[in-house]
């Protein structure tokens, strides 16, 4: 397998204190990678540096072949990062079905160039198609979720970076997102990048990083993923 | 019945001055949340503007279409202020997103600069200048992105200002040969005659509606019109309403961010000079008529609710009706047999200045109970 994504020595900084420490991790492609820990080790502000809304002090991101430590948010999304944030960021005075276009903003051209919203997103979250001229902000939050995937998945990225996808969402939604997710992966071939608490979530990963205080302490296939190591990493 | 008309008539002509003087702040104040004092100076220069075609339509060539010229001046006046809004935007607004205080003074300062600049350079000067800044910001869109990658990027683009700036240096020396009157710099104020056609008024049911008047409706309409159908239903409009709501998450969708922050100000400053050959149709045109407007925009932006374009309207329209209310006196009209100390009052208020005292008096009051004016955004945005 090619591999898609390539963080090396990666130090952010927010202000004076230090947040990721020399972070190494890579995604090949069409893998599903889960991040673990605590509340505060850092797993938000890793999937913001590579979205690239905070800008690394050190270290070197390669996606997909591009060096892409001097590219705005924008250029790494029409690069192929689709971006699901933690809080979900529907735009509140949106209707669902322009949330929905604005995903496609990431395809080759823009928005300018498309017609229409792809249906394959109804398939995987038939709600949206009834919410459609509903403001984005009067969703739930589980529908939110939804959109904010389906929007995501709209600009058909190579890698989609999920951060903490089931928090805080009543679990038969939970179950949905996660068989969208693995439906994804199995059939359009994109690789995830998951931040997750969730256990049954992170056992459906390839394979697993482990975070503390910033840095990657563990690693490896999420099969080898023992009851100790979630113990340390993942339980409070 | 007929001062019910004439009362609003005169309400809605008042208010359709403010609420095309105030669109583009509107949009620039509203949406962005930019707070730009040389709002005014930018209506300033689309009435300057209006008064340069009009001298061009008046050249033996351009003679036979000299009635139109007002017609032509609306798109030629946009592209004039748009180009320096989105010059200041590129030179000072952006560096100050954020810091409303810098921004406030930084663009004051602007004003009084663009001030003296018509002071001080002449017109024919400063329309090639324009030219030269509207080829140069639009060469680069036009030419084949083929052209524009790779190493000969820099060339290319250096070439594209060389040449724009020869045609602005050659469009300023034929005007300024060709139009005496544009060719020395002058402060005194200058006047845009109307063409024939715009002159005198339509007699309906015993009333006079001045024409000028009827002209500005019209335009402030198709105004309010265009830039409804253009933020709500246009794929830029729907780029600028979500940047404007969630900046960063729209970056990360693949929105070009700077791109929409550089439309959104170039369309807010290029209303202004639409605004400007609507003012310019009022009186005569000299460096300090934006500064006339400028409060009165505020006060509309502000009363109609920031960032809603529906109170805006509202706002300035109930501006002007209060205004030709109290200003010309009509309450005593309504009620002859008022007391007399009420009425000394009402007297008193019944000028035109006075009445912009007293209806400002009335706003700074409102706001005192609805802060956020008569239509408050609702929701999540509020927080943010």
């Amino acid at each position: 397998m090619t591999t898609l994504l390539e963080m090396r020595g990666l130090n952010t900084y927010y202000g004076e204190s230090h947040i990721l420490r020399d972070v190494d991790l890579t995604v090949k492609a069409g893998e599903m990678v889960c991040l673990i820990g605590r509340n505060g080790v850092g797993k938000t502000t890793l999937l913001k540096s590579l979205i690239g809304l905070l800008r690394p002090r050190r270290g070197e991101i390669v996606f997909n072949g591009i060096a892409l430590d001097r590219q705005a948010p924008h250029q790494r999304a029409r690069a192929g990062l689709g971006y699901v944030p933690q809080g979900r960021e529907i735009i509140p005075q949106l209707t669902v079905e322009e949330n929905l276009l604005l995903g496609m903003e990431a395809l080759p051209g823009g928005l300018g160039r498309q017609r229409g919203i792809d249906p394959f997103v109804y398939d995987l979250f038939p709600i949206l198609r009834d919410f459609l001229p509903r403001k984005g902000g009067d969703l739930s939050g589980g529908q939110q979720q939804q959109l904010a995937i389906a929007r995501a998945l709209l600009g058909r990225p190579k890698l989609l970076l999920l951060d903490e996808p089931t928090e805080g969402i009543q679990p038969n939604i939970v179950l949905d997102i996660e068989s969208a997710v693995r439906q994804i992966i199995s059939q359009a071939g994109i690789s995830v990048l998951l931040v997750e608490q969730h256990l049954h979530f992170v056992r459906q990963a390839d394979r697993y990083y482990a975070m503390q205080r910033g840095g990657i302490v563990a690693s490896g296939p999420t099969q080898e993923l023992s009851q100790a190591v979630v113990d340390r990493f993942l339980s409070v | 019945m007929q001062l019910l008309f004439e009362s609003l008539f005169n309400g809605v002509a008042i208010g359709s001055v403010l609420l095309i003087a105030a669109l583009g702040l509107a949009i620039v104040f509203g949406l962005m949340g930019v707070i730009n004092l040389a709002h005014g100076e930018l209506i300033m220069l689309g009435a300057y503007t209006t008064y340069v075609v009009q001298l061009i339509f008046k050249l033996p060539a351009m003679q036979p279409l000299y009635s139109f010229y007002v017609l032509v001046a609306i798109p030629i006046a946009f592209i004039t202020s748009g180009v320096v809004g989105i010059l200041l935007e590129r030179t000072v607004i952006r560096r100050l997103y954020g810091n409303p205080l810098e921004t406030l003074l930084a663009t004051w300062g602007v004003s009084l600069i663009l001030q003296q600049f018509v002071r001080s350079v002449p017109l024919a000067q400063a329309a090639g200048l324009v030219l030269a800044l509207a080829l140069g910001f639009s060469l680069p869109l036009l030419l084949p992105q083929k052209l524009l990658q790779g190493s000969r990027n820099r060339l290319i683009r250096f070439g594209s200002w060389c040449l724009s700036a020869l045609v602005g240096v050659l469009f300023a020396s034929i005007l300024g040969s060709q139009i005496s009157r544009i060719a020395r710099a002058t402060s005194r104020n200058v006047d845009v005659t109307a063409p024939k056609w715009m002159r005198g008024g339509i007699e309906w049911m015993d009333l006079t509606f001045p024409v000028p008047r009827l002209v500005i409706i019209v335009i402030t309409i198709v105004a309010v019109l265009g830039v409804t159908w253009f933020l709500n239903r246009s794929v830029w409009g729907m780029r600028i309403r979500a940047v404007t709501q969630n900046r960063s998450m729209s970056d990360c969708l693949g929105i070009p961010t700077d791109t929409v922050d550089v439309l959104t100000f170039g369309i807010g400053s290029g209303l202004a000079g639409v605004a400007g050959v609507a003012v310019s149709l009022l009186g005569s045109v000299g460096p300090n008529v934006g500064t006339s407007y400028i409060v009165g925009c505020f006060m509309v932006v502000v009363l109609g609710g920031v960032g809603n374009l529906l109170g805006t309207v509202i706002a300035s329209f109930a501006i002007g009706l209060l205004t030709d209310l109290i200003g010309a006196g009509r309450l005593i009209t309504i009620w002859p047999d008022m007391p007399a100390p009420l009425e000394r009052v009402v007297q008193f208020f019944a000028t035109t200045s006075m009445a912009q005292v007293m209806v400002f008096a009335l706003i700074v009051v409102f706001l005192q109970f609805r802060p956020s004016g008569l239509f408050p955004q609702k929701g999540r945005m509020v927080e943010a």
